[in-house]
């Protein structure tokens, strides 16, 4: 199944692209996909594993399991106001 | 009614949301500093995860209405390059008494700045720049 990867602010920059198409097996959980996004980028590697994340939007656990369509994303510390 | 904005913040327009019951009104509005952590700062650039940080916004409103069921609070949050002393944040809450508009005020822009998935870079004077980490541990006092 596929999912929208997307990334922000210092992962983007870090990872040098702002979303893509992912690949993943059936009961792939958001803690297996930033352990493969952390096996691509050693700087990744340096976060809290894994850092909070969202599925289409909303803050989830990183236990969830993902689902063919998801919007995933990673998000660094975030730093609005 | 969008939370995000690319416009200037029109925080004079803010002043009229009080309704004929409201007998206070609580206006934060935060501003680009000069300086950061010891260091100088000329602009910020504010990066949004735009449709999340919409959803995440409309979620905290729905928290306030339901802790603070008297008062009505807006909230509105710029995105883009910013300069010093520019509004990046404006934060209006009504109460038909103080207490509650000030309690709502303050707990809207705690969560904001909590959850909303935005992002600051600021740009200091000699061209460098840096993203700012709110949970890196505090540098030492020179």
């Amino acid at each position: 199944m596929r999912i929208r990867l997307l990334h922000f602010a210092s992962f983007r920059e870090t990872l040098g692209r702002d979303e893509e198409a992912r690949e993943v097996t059936e009961g792939t959980r958001v803690r297996d996909l930033w352990q493969a996004l952390g096996f691509e980028s050693a700087a990744l590697r340096r976060f809290p594993t894994p850092p909070p994340a969202a599925v289409n939007r909303e803050y989830v656990p990183p236990d969830t399991i993902l689902h063919d369509g998801d919007e995933v994303a990673f998000l660094p510390p975030v730093a609005g106001g | 009614m969008p939370y995000l904005t690319s416009s200037p913040l029109d925080v004079a327009a803010l002043l009229s949301e009080a309704r004929s019951s409201d007998g206070g009104l609580c206006l934060f509005v935060g501003v680009v500093r000069d300086e950061n952590a010891g260091r100088k700062t000329v602009a910020i650039e504010y990066e949004a995860y735009g449709s999340m940080a919409e959803a995440e916004m409309a979620r905290i409103a729905e928290g306030l209405a339901r802790d603070f069921p008297t008062a009505r609070v807006s909230i509105k949050h710029r995105v883009g390059r910013l300069s010093v002393g520019e509004p990046s944040v404006a934060i209006v809450a009504v109460a038909p008494h103080r207490v509650e508009a000030f309690a709502a005020c303050r707990a809207a822009i705690d969560r904001v700045k909590a959850t909303v998935p935005i992002w600051k870079k600021e740009y200091h004077p000699d061209g460098s720049s840096d993203w700012v980490d709110p949970t890196a541990p505090a540098k030492e006092p020179a």
